[in-house]
């Protein structure tokens, strides 16, 4: 092995210290994963901005700290959290609360919802559903180039595991609350693997929330498969602080005309990236992926989106739109793939910014790689300011500058916001944006989880 | 009501009005007619408050208050519609929201509470019927998707919610077929009551046979060029603007 660079060697350094640990809970399938992986990633270290997907951000405030361990749940932070979980109401969902990404594994550590549906730790589903596990596990997230992928593969001892068995219809979204809380800084690196068999319709929603003000890094990675002829969105809330660094890596495995969607909504914190593979892998099958990010002051939020047309006549849809502030920074890198024999593809990309200042600063770069050519792809991009002609209309009809400013901003963010399908869960996300517009979040009103 | 006084106004350095004096009276009607390029929308977007004019000398007094000194938004809660020449498309917000926010604004502006709900949506449906909108409309986002006429119709709802003291219709009925046009002018007139104003700038003299002018002004090249009764404007309609461009470039001239 060549020399590693200083700051891979104290990751590697950090697998070393804890790998006996994190292999004890886990299973021997995921284990086998791990030292493969380790090897990956000291190949291909923390991603620099020479990484041509990471071109536009840097992660090193973030990685050059130094962690002094990587989180590994015991029992009892559980029971810390559980104070925090105060009043769990049930709002028309499916209520689950996480600790830093973490099935809670005090009580039931696998819960069974109406349906069959089962939800719980990935390491204890690794027992009841082994065979599911080997099927799925590990399968999708093959970002080769990406050594962050490699280092959780490596790495993580835990996540959350949610299995939808055929033909099962849940009207309630299951929502995820996750709440990052520490007494001291952390890394924190959690695996999930979602399947959703054949005929099925689930919505999932994943909230996260810092709870104290500890620095946080989060490297996450979500492995889905989409059954034939199923239906499955996830939208993710992310309100962080601006000492948080958030990563998330998401594959989205789709067989045949299945419709899957991802909605990334960022709210607040520090570094965000997220990363959203979409694999068409059958016939009509529909991909959409939508963000929408909210940033001010040194904030900073990349989406990378790579959506792969490998299947004949599927239909895939990128929306990302969002609002800077400040010294706010934001990249937007959207990448489709259309295979040689992938005819009759349809893929649509959409970025769009608004820069409230002169220091924000958006970077926007689609990428179109077609090798089939029955296919039909557009993109387009912009960056602009407040529409002052929409401004002057609302203001002509006795509506002052702040407000008016407000409602515009809104009406740009909805566009993302009304492709969620659930109604109580859109009209919640409008009055989450309208709150962060006005600068009045700190915690989520409407969130199940009411704190303190 | 208002009176304008020997108002300049520049727009990126280039002269655009050159001194205009004007006085609108409670419960008058002037029309402000003139060829492309007058000067007739600079001055209505000078009078509702748009920044990218700048007024370089002369005063605008609208009951009584500077009107110049006010925001936008201020004109507006004082009793100052514009009728756009071109509405404004936006996207995301909703005619509902759009018109609650608006006319709540306007009430808490005269110390009243803001409407209830059902009182809102009630008032919403009595001032369609009163313009002859499509309900639908009410239901999309602002002009989004709205025809040429759809649009027009859409800014006399706006001032039927709003019930403006002075309406600015900037060429409201450019665009329209004859159904449309009735349809529009006919809104103006039921929406006018005895006390309120309206300046109706407008190229065509059709209009005018709809929503009849006390006073007609012929605003050309910055100035108000000629001012008389409505006959004026069939006078325009007949013989065009030429007899009037060649009668001021001549006076300029000698």
């Amino acid at each position: 092995m060549s020399a590693l660079n200083e700051r891979t060697e104290r990751y590697y350094t950090l697998y070393k210290d804890n790998i006996k640990r994190i292999s004890e809970s886990s299973s021997p399938y995921i284990n086998s994963f791990r030292e493969a992986a380790i090897g990956r990633f000291n190949e291909l270290g923390i991603p620099t901005k020479k990484n041509e997907t990471y071109k536009y951000t840097s992660l090193d405030t973030f990685f050059n700290h130094d962690f002094k361990s990587c989180f590994i749940p015991v029992a009892q932070d559980f029971v810390k959290a559980e104070e925090f979980r105060c009043d769990v109401t049930d709002l028309d969902a499916h209520g689950i609360v996480l600790l830093n990404g973490f099935y809670p594994t005090i009580h039931d550590k696998l819960r069974e919802l109406p349906g069959g549906i089962w939800i719980g730790s990935l390491n204890e589903a690794a027992k009841k559903f082994s065979k599911k596990i080997e099927m799925h596990y590990g399968k999708y997230a093959e970002d080769d180039k990406d050594g962050l992928v490699h280092l959780n593969t490596a790495m993580a001892s835990d996540g959350v595991f949610i299995y939808v068995p055929e033909d099962v219809v849940l009207k309630k979204p299951i929502q995820i609350v996750n709440l990052v809380q520490s007494d001291e800084d952390i890394f924190n690196q959690h695996r999930n693997l979602i399947i959703v068999e054949k005929n099925a319709d689930v919505t999932l929603i994943v909230c996260d929330h810092t709870l104290s003000p500890q620095k946080f890094l989060t490297n996450g990675v979500t492995e889905i498969y989409v059954g034939e002829n199923s239906h499955f969105d996830i939208i993710r809330v992310q309100n962080e602080h601006n000492n948080a660094g958030k990563i998330t890596h998401t594959f989205i495995h789709q067989e045949r005309n299945s419709v899957a969607s991802s909605n990334n909504i960022t709210l607040h914190g520090g570094l965000v990236r997220n990363s959203t593979h979409h694999y068409l892998g059958g016939e009509g099958a529909e991909s959409y992926s939508y963000g929408l990010y909210l940033a001010d002051k040194f904030q900073h939020v990349d989406n990378y989106v790579n959506v792969n047309h490998a299947f004949p006549n599927c239909t895939s849809n990128q929306l990302f739109k969002g609002v800077l502030d400040d010294m706010a920074t934001g990249a937007f890198n959207g990448r489709i793939f259309v295979r040689k024999d992938a005819q009759g593809t349809l893929a649509y990309q959409k970025n769009s910014s608004i820069l409230l200042t002169d220091d924000a600063k958006m970077d926007t770069k689609p990428q179109l790689e077609i090798y089939a050519d029955d296919v039909r792809c557009s993109h387009g991009a912009t960056v602009g300011q407040l529409d002052e002609n929409a401004l002057f209309y609302l203001q002509s009809r006795g509506i002052n500058k702040r407000e008016a400013r407000l409602m515009l901003m809104f009406g740009f963010a909805h566009d993302v916001i009304q492709n969620i399908k659930v109604e109580a869960l859109r009209e919640r996300m409008d009055n989450l944006v309208m709150q962060r517009l006005k600068g009045e979040l700190s915690r989520c009103a409407s969130c199940m989880v009411k704190c303190g | 009501m208002l009176a304008i006084e020997n108002l300049k106004v520049e727009i990126d350095g280039k002269k655009i009005l050159k001194g205009i004096s004007l006085e609108v009276k409670a419960g008058e009607i002037h029309a402000i007619m003139g060829p492309n390029g007058s000067g007739k929308s600079t001055l209505a977007a000078v009078l509702a408050g748009r920044e990218f004019a700048m007024v370089t000398e002369g005063t605008v007094t609208y009951m009584g208050k500077n009107l110049l000194d006010m925001p936008p938004e201020e004109r507006s809660k004082e009793g100052i519609f514009l009728g756009f020449q071109y509405p404004i498309e936006i996207p995301g917000v909703s005619m509902v929201n759009f018109m609650k926010t608006a006319v709540n604004e306007h009430r808490k502006h005269k110390g009243l509470e803001p409407l209830s709900a059902s009182d809102f949506l009630k008032m919403m449906r009595d001032k369609k019927e009163l313009v002859e909108i499509d309900s639908k409309l009410a239901n999309r986002s602002v002009n989004e998707g709205f025809s040429g006429g759809e649009k027009k119709k859409n800014e006399i709802f706006q001032m039927a919610m709003l019930e403006p003291e002075l309406a600015i219709l900037d060429e409201t009925d450019s665009g329209l077929d004859i159904d449309a046009l009735r349809i529009v002018a006919n809104g103006v007139n039921r929406i006018k009551r005895p006390d309120t104003s309206a300046i109706v700038i407008t190229h065509y003299q059709r209009l005018l046979d709809f929503i009849v002018p006390d006073v007609v002004h012929v605003l050309y090249d910055g100035r108000i060029v000629k001012t008389a009764g409505k006959e004026l404007a069939h006078e325009l309609e007949k013989k065009g603007y030429d007899w009037i461009k060649k009668e001021v470039d001549k006076n300029n001239l000698s």
